[in-house]
C-alpha cells in the first residue's frame, strides 16, 4: 500500500507537469483548431531558458533560493510567451484561412526548425546539460512515504497556475474574449472582439505554461537537451485529446491520468514500454468515447 | 495521371528497372543506394496518399506499416543461408509478399478505430498505434529488442525497387480510377453524402488502409534488405511525418506531384550533405566553398519545409485535380 502511495505521488508530479503542457495544446485548437507541434518544443525552450538565466539571477539573488526560484520561473514564462506569439505571427498567421493540414505540416516543420536550431554547438548543442539547482531540496517524510520538496513545488506551482489560468479565463475581458472566439469566430469578430489579438494571448499563456512545465521538468530531471520536449509534449498532446481536445478540465484530468498510468506501469510492470503507455491508454478511451473524456459530441450537420 | 499512363509507366519502369539491376554494379554503390532509398519513399509516398489524399483520412503511422514488414521480410529470410540467384530471388518475392500481408493485418487493426474517429483525432490514433508497434518491437527479445536485427542478405535490387515502385503506382492509379475507386474520393468529398447515396464509407476506409499499409509493408521489407540491419526506433514517428510532407508538398491525391516530392526530399538531405561536405560525392570535386552548411543542413531542410508550406500550400505542382469545390 504504501508502495502504491508513493507510485501515486509521483504520478502526480509527472501529470501535473503533462496537464502544465496539455494547456497550450487545448487552448489553441480550441481557437485555431490545429495541432501545435512546436509546443512540446516550447517547453524545452523554457527549461533552457532557466538554464542560461539562472547565473544572470544568481547575481543578485543567490541560488537556490525560493525568491531566485520564482524570478527563474517567471522569466522564462515571459520568454516563451513572446516567442510562442512570435511563432504564430511569423509561422501559422499567415496560413490562417489554409487547410488544417497544411498548418500542421508547417508546425511540424517549426518544431523541427527548433530541435535542430538547438541542437547546432552555437546554439545549445546536442549533448544534456545539467540544469542548476535553483530550489533548496529537503527530504521530506510522510507516514512511511518519503517526498522530496521539488514533488512538493511542482504539485502546488501546478495548483496556482490553474487557479491563475481559470481566474483568466472565467473572470477577465481577455479571457472572455477567448472563449467567445473558441465558440464561434466569425461572430466574435463582428461584435468587436479582435481576433488576432485573442489569439496572440491565447499563444502567449499556452507557451507560458509550457515554460513553466520546462522548469518543473528541469527541476526534477536535471539533464536537458535539445530533444527532451519530444516525449513531454507527446504524452501531454495524447492528454488533450484524452480528455477532449478544446476543453481546459479535460486537458488537466488527461495530464493526470497519462501521469498516473505511465508510474504505476513502469513502477509495477515494466519501464520499457513506457512509450507506448500514453497511446494505448487513449486508443482504449477513444474507442468508448470519440471526443474524449469531457468533449463534448459534435453534430455533424448536413 | 489515368490509368493508361500508369500502365505505360510499369511497363517502362519493370523493363529499366530489370537493365538498372544488370549495370547496378557498375555505378558507384553510393548512387545506388540513394536510387533504392528513392523508390522505398516512392512507394510509401504513393501507398500513403491513397490513404490521406484520396481516402481523405489521415494516416501518422505509416512507419509503423513499415516497420511490420521489414521485420516480417527479415525473419523470413534470415531462415535462409546462401542461396543460388534463382532461389533467392524467389525467397525474396514470397518474404516481400508475406511483408505486405503482416502489414494488411496491422493496417485493418488500425483500420477498425476509423470507423468512429474524424480529423485530428484519427491523426493522433495512428501517430499512437505507429508508436506502439515500435515499442513492441523494443520488448520482442527474438528480433533483437532495441538493439535491432541484422537482415543476412542484401537481396534489394533496381529491379525490385523500382519495379515494386512502379506496380505500387499501377495499382493506387487504377484502383482510384476504377469505378469501385470513386468511393474513396466520394468519402473523401462529403462523407455524409456518400453514405447517404449508398457507399459504404466503412469498407473504403478499411480498405485504403489495408492496401495503403500492403504497401508500406512491401516498401518495409526492400528496405531491411537495403540496409541489412533494422532497428525499432528508426521507424519512429518523425518517418511517418517525413512521408506525410512528401504526400502534402506533392499535392494530396495527385499521384505524379507525390512521386516527384518523394524523389526531391530524398534527394535533398543527401545534396545538402554534400554541399557540407560530411559526405564526399564519387565524381565531384572536393572543394566545397559551403561547408558550413555541416551544422545547419538540417536547420536549412526544416526552414524549407516551412518556406514551401507558407508559398505552396498546394503542393509544388498544382495541377488540376478531379475535386470540384463547393
Amino acid at each position: 500500500m504504501t508502495e502504491f502511495l508513493q507510485q501515486l505521488i509521483n504520478g502526480l508530479a509527472l501529470g501535473s507537469i503533462f496537464a502544465l503542457v496539455a494547456l497550450g495544446y487545448t487552448m489553441v485548437y480550441g481557437i485555431l483548431r490545429f495541432i501545435n507541434f512546436a509546443h512540446g518544443d516550447v517547453f524545452m525552450l523554457g527549461a533552457f531558458a532557466g538554464l542560461y538565466l539562472a547565473p544572470k539571477i544568481a547575481v543578485f539573488m543567490p541560488l537556490p533560493s525560493v525568491g531566485g526560484a520564482i524570478l527563474v520561473l517567471a522569466a522564462a514564462m515571459l520568454i516563451c510567451a513572446v516567442l510562442g506569439v512570435l511563432i504564430e505571427r511569423f509561422a501559422y498567421r499567415p496560413l490562417r484561412n489554409s487547410p488544417k493540414l497544411t498548418v500542421l505540416i508547417t508546425a511540424i516543420g517549426v518544431s523541427l526548425l527548433i530541435e535542430y536550431v538547438g541542437q547546432n554547438r552555437f546554439v545549445f548543442g546536442a549533448a544534456p546539460k545539467r540544469f542548476p539547482d535553483i530550489l533548496p531540496v529537503y527530504p521530506m517524510k510522510l507516514g512511511g512515504l518519503s517526498l522530496s520538496s521539488n514533488q512538493v513545488v511542482v504539485l502546488v506551482v501546478t495548483l496556482l497556475l490553474l487557479v491563475a489560468l481559470r481566474f483568466v479565463v472565467q473572470k477577465t475581458k481577455i479571457g472572455t474574449a477567448m472563449r467567445a472566439v473558441a465558440f464561434n469566430p466569425e461572430a466574435a469578430a463582428l461584435v468587436g472582439i479582435n481576433v488576432d489579438v485573442v489569439i496572440s494571448f491565447t499563444f502567449a499563456l499556452g507557451s507560458a505554461l509550457a515554460a513553466a512545465g520546462g522548469i518543473l521538468w528541469a527541476v526534477n530531471y536535471p539533464a536537458i537537451d535539445p530533444l527532451m520536449g519530444i516525449l513531454p509534449g507527446l504524452n501531454a498532446f495524447v492528454a488533450a485529446v484524452l480528455g477532449g481536445i478544446g476543453d481546459l478540465s479535460g486537458a488537466v484530468l488527461g495530464g493526470f491520468i497519462i501521469g498516473i498510468t505511465q508510474t504505476l506501469v513502469v513502477g509495477y510492470i515494466s519501464s520499457t514500454y513506457r512509450d507506448a503507455i500514453a497511446f494505448t491508454v487513449l486508443i482504449l478511451i477513444l474507442l468508448v468515447k470519440p471526443s474524449g473524456l469531457l468533449g463534448k459530441r459534435e453534430v455533424e450537420k448536413v | 495521371m489515368n490509368v493508361r499512363h500508369a500502365k505505360l509507366l510499369l511497363l517502362g519502369a519493370l523493363i529499366l528497372s530489370l537493365l538498372g539491376a544488370f549495370v547496378a554494379n557498375q555505378i558507384n554503390p553510393y548512387y545506388v543506394f540513394i536510387a533504392y532509398d528513392i523508390a522505398i519513399a516512392i512507394i510509401m509516398a504513393v501507398s500513403l496518399n491513397l490513404i490521406n489524399g484520396y481516402a481523405g483520412q489521415f494516416s501518422l503511422g505509416h512507419a509503423g506499416f513499415m516497420a511490420v514488414g521489414a521485420y516480417a521480410s527479415a525473419v523470413i529470410t534470415n531462415h535462409f543461408g546462401e542461396l543460388n540467384f534463382f532461389a533467392g530471388n524467389a525467397v525474396f518475392a514470397v518474404a516481400l509478399f508475406a511483408a505486405g500481408l503482416a502489414a494488411a493485418v496491422a493496417g485493418l487493426l488500425v483500420g477498425i478505430p476509423t470507423l468512429r474517429l474524424r480529423g485530428d483525432y484519427l491523426a493522433i490514433v495512428t501517430l499512437g498505434f505507429g508508436e506502439i508497434i515500435r515499442v513492441i518491437f523494443q520488448n520482442l527479445d527474438s528480433v533483437g529488442g532495441p538493439r535491432g536485427l541484422s537482415v543476412q542478405h542484401g537481396w534489394t535490387n533496381f529491379f525490385w525497387a523500382f519495379g515494386l515502385a512502379a506496380v505500387t503506382v499501377y495499382v493506387v492509379t487504377s484502383l482510384v480510377n476504377s469505378t469501385y475507386g470513386r468511393g474513396f474520393i466520394a468519402v473523401r468529398d462529403d462523407e455524409v453524402a456518400a453514405e447517404a447515396i449508398g457507399i459504404n464509407t466503412t469498407k473504403y476506409k478499411v480498405t485504403a488502409f489495408v492496401v495503403g499499409a500492403f504497401f508500406a509493408g512491401v516498401a518495409g521489407g526492400l528496405y531491411a534488405h537495403e540496409k541489412q540491419f533494422i532497428t525499432p526506433s528508426g521507424f519512429g514517428f518523425m518517418w511517418s511525418i517525413s512521408f506525410v510532407v512528401m504526400v502534402i508538398l506533392g499535392g494530396m491525391g495527385n499521384t505524379i506531384g507525390v512521386i516527384l516530392a518523394a524523389v526531391l526530399l530524398t534527394l535533398l538531405p543527401e545534396g545538402l550533405r554534400y554541399v557540407a561536405g560530411i559526405q564526399h560525392v564519387p565524381g565531384f570535386s572536393a572543394d566545397r566553398p559551403l561547408s558550413w552548411v555541416g551544422d545547419t543542413r538540417m536547420i536549412i531542410y526544416s526552414l524549407l519545409l516551412i518556406i514551401l508550406m507558407l508559398t505552396r500550400p498546394q503542393g509544388l505542382l498544382r495541377l488540376k485535380t478531379q475535386t470540384i469545390k463547393s
